[in-house]
């Protein structure tokens, strides 16, 4: 599966990931300003830039190919899409018990800070089918979205 | 000394309407212009550290940076202008030579601006080079005196050639004036579109080698890095007697930017100061430069063409005659606006010559000695667009050195600080937070494009001239008229008036 994979020897630590991913999961996705102006708590972004500097890379969600958050998840909120491989949390049944982030090996899942007591992780902004937000806008290439394992 | 009389150069101005407090100007600025307020919950900027260098404002994602000249004026005064005052204010403070980079910066006039091309019209066809073949491919070295053919083949071996699909060349830009990204870059991008790049006095770094083939290697008067197997690296060498940024100066890279990989490329230790002497030690004479060539020939069993870079000065023609005669397979000349990592203030602005006139006096000079086949000429020193290549190659040159239009193509946005070693596009910087932000794939994709673009351009312009062949417009003065010049000027330059 297609999977987004960092090049930290170009990860300039700038952020623009970040925060273009919160838009996208914002009330505002397509407004930037709004996001984080208007929208009454502050947009989670759902990659973070993991830094030790000069090393720096974007993390998210890998989609495990045998995900523990999905067989940890009491309600069946946190499902692997067997087609896509894409491991998405139905926020509509996540009952925010945290078993998600204690499992995962990347500490790719968070609390949603967005007032709701639910899961929030990557979801390959598969909602909207193209390049995902973090990748499109990456100012250096530090990303890539591709179904082969990235080689150096 | 307590009190600095310096005032910022240059205002920030941020919208607070549009501005969302996500710091990425704040992680951007090496120089730390930006600061993130953690008890008022956002950004806040100090004028005083920014040099224009825009990196926040290319990156801030909702455009709500813009920076401006400081509007502090001082009592208007047409003798002291702002600049003047403050350098004093910096060296009472300093007690030192005021250093800054790029190329200087002055209005002193810009030739190329005052020469204007010709076209077909009516009397002689146009050529339309979409349609039709179109000829840019150079060659770079000794030309024999004539061709004798036999059967179809020539019967005199040619001196060894550099080969260009397009005349133009990345300049001599060493490992550690800029970073080994940026060096990477163009010799990926030299690559694709058949050029050069040229090492500089830096040494030659181990993932470089690959590039052998479109590398000219640089020996300067410190000799750093330079080996059999650098020599032979290459697909021409050049040795530099000077560059147009500092003429009568050798390279300077303070040892701070002489990291291990540095260190190992130059071939000195760590962290010590890089300094070129100003001449080279064994050459005080056209006598001894010819020494230098002929060992660096012997060593490259005359495989490969030498050049010599020289700094474009006051008696340019009689030095490059007497270089042509050392042995030199091409000349390169740099005029007084060509860039730097790190020079004088007062050098750069101060000393060399216009570019446009070197080369017209050069090239005069060497077809009125009768040794014009016995070098190329390739020039550099500001080249800023396509049209200035094809007026430069009317005026005589064979190819052109690009160095700091190369560096614009990766992100270069001119705010003259490379010696501070603080370049925020990662281009002229050691500092490895920094030199990761660019990302070599993404600069090599834009130099080549650079090329590419100009290529085309050249080609049209060739074209309108109804020139197939650049070769036709080598030394064309007729395809070149003055404007706004004196008569001195334009005998000088050896074109005629507009209109004439």
């Amino acid at each position: 599966m297609k999977r987004v994979y960092a090049r930290e020897e170009f990860c300039a630590g700038c952020k623009l990931c970040e925060v273009h991913c919160a838009v996208a999961h914002s009330e505002y996705p397509n407004d930037i300003i709004k996001a984080f102006l208007k929208q009454k708590v502050k947009p989670t972004p759902r990659v973070l830039v993991e830094e030790n500097q000069p090393v720096s890379f974007a993390l998210q969600c890998r989609h495990c190919d045998d995900a523990p958050c999905t067989k940890a998840c009491i309600s069946g909120a946190m499902q692997k899409d067997s087609l896509t491989g894409v491991v998405t949390n139905d926020e509509s049944r996540c009952v925010g018990c945290w078993t998600c982030i204690l499992v995962c090996p990347f500490g790719a899942v968070q609390r949603d800070a967005g007032g709701h007591k639910v899961a929030s992780k990557c979801d390959l902004c598969s909602s909207n089918g193209g390049l995902p937000v973090c990748v499109q806008n990456c100012p250096n290439g530090a990303l890539v979205f591709t179904d082969e394992l990235w080689r150096r | 000394m307590t009190l600095s009389l310096s005032t910022p150069d240059f205002l920030i101005e941020r919208n607070r309407d549009r501005c969302i407090n996500c710091q990425v100007c704040v992680r951007q600025c090496a120089n730390e212009a930006h600061i993130w307020d953690e008890e008022e919950q956002r950004v806040k900027s100090d004028d005083a550290l920014c040099v224009d260098c825009q990196r926040c404002v290319t990156l801030c994602p909702t455009h709500a940076l813009t920076i401006r000249k400081y509007p502090l004026e001082f009592r208007e005064n047409a003798n002291w202008s702002a600049n003047a005052i403050k350098a004093i204010y910096k060296q009472a403070e300093s007690g030192g030579i005021l250093l800054t980079g790029m190329g200087n910066d002055q209005p002193y006039p810009i030739f190329w601006d005052h020469l204007l091309l010709n076209a077909s019209q009516v009397t002689n066809p146009s050529i339309d080079p979409l349609r039709e073949p179109m000829e840019l491919k150079t060659f770079l070295g000794r030309k024999p005196e004539k061709l004798m053919v036999q059967d179809g083949k020539l019967v005199e071996e040619m001196p060894p050639q550099l080969e260009l699909e397009v005349p133009i060349m990345f300049s001599a830009m060493s490992y550690g004036s800029i970073s080994l990204n940026a060096i990477k870059s163009l010799a990926a991008a030299a690559e694709k579109t058949g050029i050069m790049y040229n090492t500089g006095e830096g040494g030659l770094h181990k993932d470089l080698y690959k590039y052998g083939k479109n590398t000219i290697v640089q020996v300067a008067s410190g000799r750093f890095g330079v080996h059999p197997q650098y020599l032979e690296a290459g697909a021409a060498i050049e040795i530099k007697i000077g560059q147009g940024a500092k003429p009568g100066i050798g390279g300077h890279l303070p040892g701070e930017k002489v990291g291990l990989e540095v260190s190992q490329t130059r071939m000195i230790p760590e962290g010590t100061d890089a300094i070129s002497p100003a001449p080279h030690h064994d050459i005080y004479s056209i006598e001894d430069l010819r020494q230098l060539i002929y060992s660096l020939k012997e060593a490259t069993q005359y495989r490969k063409p030498v050049g010599v870079k020289i700094a474009a000065v006051h008696n340019i023609a009689a030095i490059a005659s007497g270089i042509a005669r050392a042995g030199a397979d091409i000349i390169a000349i740099d005029g007084f606006r060509g860039g730097t990592g790190a020079a004088p203030l007062r050098t750069r602005d101060n000393v060399g010559l216009p570019i446009e006139l070197a080369l017209a006096a050069v090239d005069s000079r060497l077809r009125e000695e009768g040794i014009r086949n016995q070098v190329s000429l390739v020039i550099g020193g500001s080249i800023r667009n396509s049209a200035d290549i094809v007026k430069a190659i009317a005026l005589g040159a064979d190819a052109v050195y690009i160095g700091t239009a190369a560096l614009i193509s990766l992100g270069c946005h001119l705010c003259q600080k490379c010696n501070t070693g603080k370049c925020n596009w990662g281009i002229a910087t050691q500092n490895p937070l920094l030199v990761k932000r660019l990302n070599p794939e993404i600069g090599a994709e834009r130099a080549a494009n650079l090329i590419s673009a100009w290529e085309h351009e050249i080609k049209e312009l060739l074209g309108g001239m109804g020139i197939n062949a650049i070769e036709s417009l080598r030394g064309n003065r007729l395809m070149l008229r003055g404007i706004g010049l004196s008569d001195r000027e334009l005998s000088i330059l050896g074109v005629m008036s507009a209109g004439e």
